[in-house]
C-alpha cells in the first residue's frame, strides 16, 4: 500500500488529563492516518496490562542475547587497554602476539606520532586488539604486546583540572568540539587550559532580576560519576563476509549502528545488517558502534571469520561511558510572594576526555522566571569518556535546582509545594503534586529536624521535566498471513522497556485481537527502520506507525472479504477476533476465516511516523521534540539513623506523565526502575579514581555499590492519562522522566529529617555523619 | 601460560536430570562449562566474580553462583539450570508469576533471579516479603525489577499453597 498524499481531513480527538478535564481537540490529519483513538477506558488492548511478548523466553533462559550468539568458526577478541592515565605512545610491537598459538588477527588503533590516537589519555583507553580461537588464547596474546610509551603528567580531579597550573589533557588542536545540535555541548566554545566553555544562555537581565529580589538564596551542589552497569556487558559478534557484513550487537539503535558501520567501513547500507534479539540494558551507553565495536569488525575483516568481543566487568566500569561529575552554583532571587525574579547558574563538570558534562536547561526552563543567566563549562580530565546516561544533564540539574527551590521556600517561609504552585506554570505537574501529596501524606510532614530520637524521618518532594522526543525516521510493517496469524516487524530493538509488547498492543487494538496473538519481529535492520531506544522516544516513535500500518492492512483485508459478508468494506468492524458487519452480531466471520480469503499468502502495509498532528516544537533531521514536555513529581519518605548515618528510603510516590499510557504494568516497571536508579545514585554509587595512579579503585560490582532488593523502598507509581491528539497513539516516553526527580526528592526528605542540608552526592553514611558534625570533615 | 590451569579433563555432571560428560580445562568455571560445551546459555554471566548473582544455578538443589565454582570441582554432582526448571512446557509457578507480574525487564538477571526465588519457595513455601528480599539480596538488577520480583514470588507462593 502506498502512503497517502497531502489530502487532509478533520477529526476530533480526546484532549486533556483524565480526572482533571477531558475535552476534545480538532486536528487536520492526513487521509492515510487511522481515525482518532478514544480514551483508554473505551479500548480493549491499549491501556491494559498485556504480558510481555518475550516474557516466556526470558523466564526460561530461551531469550538469545548477544553474549549468547555463537557462530561456526567464531573467534574471540580481546582489547589491549592503557594502564596509565596519560602517555605518548612511542611504538607498539604486535609481532609476538600475532604469532601466539590460536591468534588469527591483530589490529592496532594507537598510532605512534598521531596527536589523537598516539596519546593515551585515560586508564582503559583501547590501543590494540587480537582475535584468537579461544578467549584464553586471546588474553594470553594481549600480554605479549609490547608498548613503549612516555608517561605524561595527568589530572583526574574536577577541581584540580580547572586550575591554570593543571596538566593539560588536550591542546587547542586535539580538544573535542561541540556540535551544532548542542549535544553533547554547543559548538564554537573557547578552550582555556582544560576548560571548554562557557556555554552561555541569557534571558532578560540577571542583574536587574537580582536587584528586584526581596529574598535571595545561593547554594553549591555536586554530583559524582555514575556508571551505567548494564547487566549484559557491551557485546558484539561481527561477521565480515565477501558479500556483506552482519553484526549482532547489544545496541540501543540497530539502524544507527548500521549507518556507522556503512560509513566507517565504506560499505553500502544494503550490505550491512545489524541484529539484536535479547538486549540486556543500555541506559545510554549502547547508543553507538563504539571503539570495541569497530575493533570487532576490523578483526573479523582481517581474520575472515566471525569475531566476538564481550567486555568484562572491569572494562565495563572503566570504559563503557558514565554519567559525568558536576559542580554547580545556583543563585535564586524572589519576591516575598515567591515569584522568581532571577536564576543564575554556573556549572563545571567533567566527562573525562569527552564533552557533555553540563547540567542541561533544567534551571532555565522548569519555573517561570523572567531573568536567567547560565554559564556552563566542560572540564577535561584524564578519565574515561562520559556519555548519555538516563536523562543526561537533567539528573544533576535537578539535584541542584530542586534542592535550591526548597531552600528558597524555607527562606520565604513557604511550604515547598505552595512555592511550586506559585511558580510552576505546568498544569500537568500541578495535578501530579496534588495526587502525590495526598498519597505520601504531605499534610503530616513535620518541621525540619523535628523528629525526636536517633532515627529521624522526613518527607521531601522534587519535580522534573523532560522533552517528549520523537524519531520521524521510524517505520513498521504489519502483515496478515493467510492462516490468520499477524506479524509486526521493525528494526526497533527492545532494550527491556517492553517496546515489542506495546507495538503488539497497538496492532491488536486495530485488528480486534489480543496482544498475545501478534507475533513480534524486531531488532533486525532487514525490517523497516526502527527508532533508537534512547531519549525516551521508542514508544512515541514506533507505536503510531504500528497502529497506522495495522489500520491500513486491515482496510485491505476488509476490502477483500466485504463481498463474502455482502457488505461494503466501510461497514465492517474488527473486534473480539471477528469481522462484523456494523453491530450485527449475526453477520460476521472469524479473523482467521477472513484471512483465509486472501488472494496471496500475506497482506502487508508499511507506515512511518507521521509528524505530530499539532506540529512539533522543534525538528532536527530525523528527530523532533513534541510541543509539550513530560512533567513528573516524586515524593520520598526517608528514615535517617543519626548514629550510623544510614539513610533508608522507605517510600517513594512517583507521579509521571507520558501522554497515553499503553501498558500500565510495563510503565510501572519502568518507573520503579527509574526511581531505584535515582535512589542508588543518591545514596550509593560513585566511581572513585585514585589521584596517584588515575585508576578506578572500585571497577567491579562489589565495591561500586548498586541498590539491591533490601534497599528497595515501597514505590507507588501513578501515571497520568493525558491526551493531546498528537499521533495515532498519542503516547510518549517515561524511561528518563522517571529517573530525574528521585535524588533531589530524597535530598529534600533528608533535610526534612535532619534539618541539615547535604548538597554533595552520594549521601553516604560518612557524608551524613559529617553533615551532623559527628565526625570530622 | 600456566600448564596446570589449561590442563584438559573429562568430567561427568548431572545436569537437569541427565548425565553429561564433557571436556573442560582445570580453570573452566561451572558457568563457562554450562554456557560452552553444554550449550546451556540461559545461565548468564554478569560480573564473573560472584558479585551480581546473574549466573545462579542450583548445585545439589542449593542456589550458587556458577561463576565462582570450577567445573572440575563439582564433577558428579547435580546441577539444575534455568532450562531445567520447567516441567516440559509447564512453567514453574515462579516463572508464570514473573510473566504475570512483569518481574522481567531486559531479562538478563532474570534466569538467576528465578532460580533463587524458586529455591526459596521450595524450602519456604510460605515465604514472607522479607525472606524474598533476602533471597535475592545478592542479585543485581539495573532495570529495577525488585518490587515486581518480590510481588511475583509472593503470588507464586500463594498460588502454590492454595
Amino acid at each position: 500500500m502506498t502512503e497517502t498524499g497531502d489530502e487532509k481531513q478533520s477529526h476530533s480527538f480526546p484532549a486533556g488529563i483524565v480526572g482533571v478535564e477531558l475535552g476534545q481537540v480538532v486536528r487536520q490529519i492526513a487521509v492515510g492516518e487511522p481515525p482518532p483513538l478514544p480514551p483508554n477506558a473505551e479500548l480493549a488492548v491499549i491501556g491494559k496490562p498485556a504480558a510481555r511478548h518475550d516474557g516466556r523466553a526470558k523466564v526460561t533462559g530461551g531469550c538469545r542475547f548477544t553474549v549468547d550468539v555463537v557462530l561456526p568458526g567464531m573467534l574471540y577478541g580481546r582489547i589491549l587497554r592503557a594502564g596509565v592515565p596519560h602517555a605518548t605512545v612511542r611504538a607498539i610491537d604486535m609481532s609476538a602476539a600475532a604469532h601466539h598459538p590460536g591468534v588469527r588477527a591483530v589490529v592496532t588503533i594507537a598510532e605512534a606520532g598521531n596527536p589523537l590516537s598516539g596519546v593515551l589519555r585515560y586508564v582503559g583507553s583501547p590501543l590494540a586488539a587480537v582475535a584468537a580461537s579461544s578467549p584464553d588464547a586471546a588474553q594470553e596474546a594481549l600480554r605479549l604486546i609490547r608498548v613503549d610509551y612516555e608517561p605524561l603528567p595527568f589530572v583526574v580531579d574536577l577541581d584540580e583540572a580547572r586550575k591554570p597550573s593543571a596538566p593539560r589533557v588536550y591542546d587547542e588542536a586535539t580538544a573535542p568540539q561541540g556540535s551544532p545540535s548542542g549535544y553533547p555541548a554547543p559548538a564554537g566554545l573557547p578552550l582555556q587550559g582544560n576548560v571548554r566553555g562557557p556555554a552561555i544562555v541569557r534571558r532578560g537581565d540577571i542583574a536587574q532580576g537580582l536587584a528586584q529580589a526581596e529574598v535571595q538564596f545561593e547554594g553549591e551542589y555536586r554530583t559524582q560519576v555514575q556508571t551505567h552497569c548494564c547487566l549484559e556487558p557491551h557485546a558484539i559478534v561481527a561477521d565480515w563476509r565477501s558479500d556483506g557484513l552482519t553484526v549482532y550487537m547489544s545496541t540501543q539503535y540497530t539502524a544507527g549502528v548500521r549507518h556507522e558501520l556503512a560509513e566507517t567501513f565504506g560499505l553500502p547500507l544494503s550490505r550491512v545488517r545489524v541484529i539484536v534479539e535479547g538486549m540486556g540494558g543500555g541506559f545510554g551507553s549502547k547508543s553507538t558502534l563504539g571503539t570495541y565495536g569497530r575493533l570487532a569488525v576490523m578483526l573479523s575483516r582481517e581474520a575472515r571469520a566471525p569475531v566476538r568481543i564481550v567486555l568484562d566487568r572491569h572494562e565495563e566500569q572503566i570504559d563503557s561511558g558514565n554519567r559525568p561529575a558536576t559542580w554547580q552554583r545556583l543563585r535564586l532571587g524572589a519576591r516575598r510572594d515567591g515569584s522568581l525574579t532571577a536564576i543564575s547558574l554556573v556549572s563545571y563538570g567533567t566527562a573525562g576526555i569527552a564533552l557533555g558534562a553540563g547540567v542541561w536547561s533544567f534551571a532555565e526552563s522548569l519555573y517561570r522566571c523572567p531573568n536567567f543567566e547560565g554559564a556552563q563549562h566542560d572540564v577535561f580530565t584524564n578519565a574515561g569518556p562520559g556519555c548519555a546516561m538516563r536523562a543526561p544533564g537533567a539528573v544533576p540539574g535537578a539535584w541542584g535546582l530542586e534542592q535550591a527551590i526548597d531552600e528558597l521556600a524555607e527562606r520565604l517561609a513557604l511550604d515547598p509545594l505552595e512555592l511550586r504552585d506559585r511558580i510552576d506554570p505546568s498544569p500537568v505537574r500541578r495535578e501530579e503534586r496534588r495526587l502525590g501529596a495526598a498519597r505520601i501524606g504531605w499534610n503530616h510532614r513535620h518541621a525540619p529536624g523535628a523528629d525526636r530520637g536517633s532515627v529521624k524521618r522526613g518527607v521531601g518532594v522534587a519535580q522534573s521535566f523532560w522533552m517528549a522526543n520523537v524519531q520521524t525516521n521510524a517505520a513498521c510493517e504489519v502483515r496478515i498471513l493467510r492462516d490468520g496469524s499477524v506479524e509486526v516487524r521493525s528494526g526497533v530493538q527492545d532494550i527491556g522497556t517492553g517496546t515489542g509488547t506495546v507495538m503488539a498492543q497497538a496492532v491488536g487494538e486495530v485488528l480486534g485481537l489480543p496482544a498475545s496473538a501478534i507475533t513480534v519481529r524486531i531488532g533486525d535492520t532487514e525490517f523497516p527502520a526502527g527508532p533508537p531506544s534512547y531519549g525516551s522516544r521508542a514508544t512515541a516513535s514506533i507505536t503510531p506507525p504500528a497502529r497506522t500500518a495495522a489500520w491500513r492492512v486491515l482496510q485491505a483485508l476488509l476490502r477483500e472479504v466485504a463481498p463474502a459478508l455482502k457488505a461494503s468494506a466501510t461497514e465492517l468492524v474488527a473486534r473480539d477476533g471477528r469481522i462484523f458487519v456494523g453491530t450485527d452480531a449475526n453477520r460476521s466471520m472469524t479473523f482467521a476465516e477472513a484471512a483465509a480469503r486472501l488472494r496471496t499468502d500475506a497482506l502487508s502495509a508499511v507506515a512511518s511516523r507521521a509528524d505530530d498532528y499539532g506540529g512539533f516544537r522543534r525538528r532536527m533531521g530525523d528527530a523532533a521534540i513534541a510541543q509539550l514536555d513530560l512533567g513528573g513529581v516524586q515524593f520520598a519518605a526517608v528514615a535517617v539513623d543519626t548514629d550510623t548515618g544510614v539513610i533508608q528510603v522507605e517510600r517513594v510516590v512517583a507521579v509521571q506523565d507520558c501522554g497515553r499510557p499503553i501498558n500500565p504494568r510495563q510503565l510501572e516497571s519502568q518507573v520503579q526502575g527509574g526511581v531505584l536508579m535515582g535512589m542508588s545514585f543518591a545514596l550509593l554509587e560513585e566511581r572513585i579514581l585514585d589521584r596517584q595512579t588515575g585508576r578506578m579503585v572500585n571497577p567491579n560490582l562489589e565495591q561500586y555499590k548498586l541498590a539491591g532488593a533490601c534497599e528497595a523502598p515501597d514505590i507507588e507509581v501513578i501515571v497520568l492519562e493525558h491526551y493531546q491528539g498528537m499521533s495515532a497513539t498519542d503516547a510518549y516516553g517515561i524511561a528518563e522522566p522517571s529517573n530525574i526527580a528521585t535524588a533531589p526528592a530524597i535530598g529534600n526528605a533528608v533535610y526534612n529529617a535532619l534539618g541539615v542540608r547535604i548538597r554533595t552526592l552520594p549521601m553516604t553514611p560518612a557524608a551524613v555523619l559529617t553533615a551532623l558534625g559527628r565526625v570530622g570533615a | 601460560m600456566d600448564r596446570s590451569e589449561s590442563e584438559s579433563l573429562v568430567i561427568t555432571l548431572m545436569v537437569n536430570g541427565t548425565t553429561r560428560q564433557l571436556q573442560v580445562e582445570a580453570r573452566t568455571t561451572l558457568a563457562e562449562a554450562l554456557r560452552g560445551p553444554l550449550g546451556l546459555r540461559g545461565t548468564k554471566i554478569g560480573c564473573d566474580r560472584g558479585a551480581c548473582s546473574a549466573c545462579t544455578v542450583w548445585l545439589d538443589g542449593k542456589p550458587v553462583c556458577s561463576c565462582m565454582l570450577l567445573a572440575a570441582d563439582v564433577a558428579g554432582r547435580q546441577v539444575t539450570t534455568i532450562e531445567g526448571l520447567a516441567d516440559g512446557d509447564n512453567l514453574h509457578p515462579v516463572q508464570t508469576a514473573f510473566i504475570e507480574y512483569d518481574a522481567v525487564q531486559c531479562g538478563y538477571c532474570t534466569p538467576g533471579m528465578v532460580m533463587s526465588c524458586a529455591a526459596l519457595l521450595r524450602d519456604r513455601p510460605g515465604a514472607s516479603a522479607a525472606e524474598v528480599r533476602r533471597a535475592i539480596s545478592g542479585h543485581l538488577c539495573r532495570c529495577g525489577t525488585y518490587p515486581h520480583v518480590i510481588a511475583a514470588t509472593l503470588a507464586a507462593a500463594r498460588d502454590r499453597n492454595r
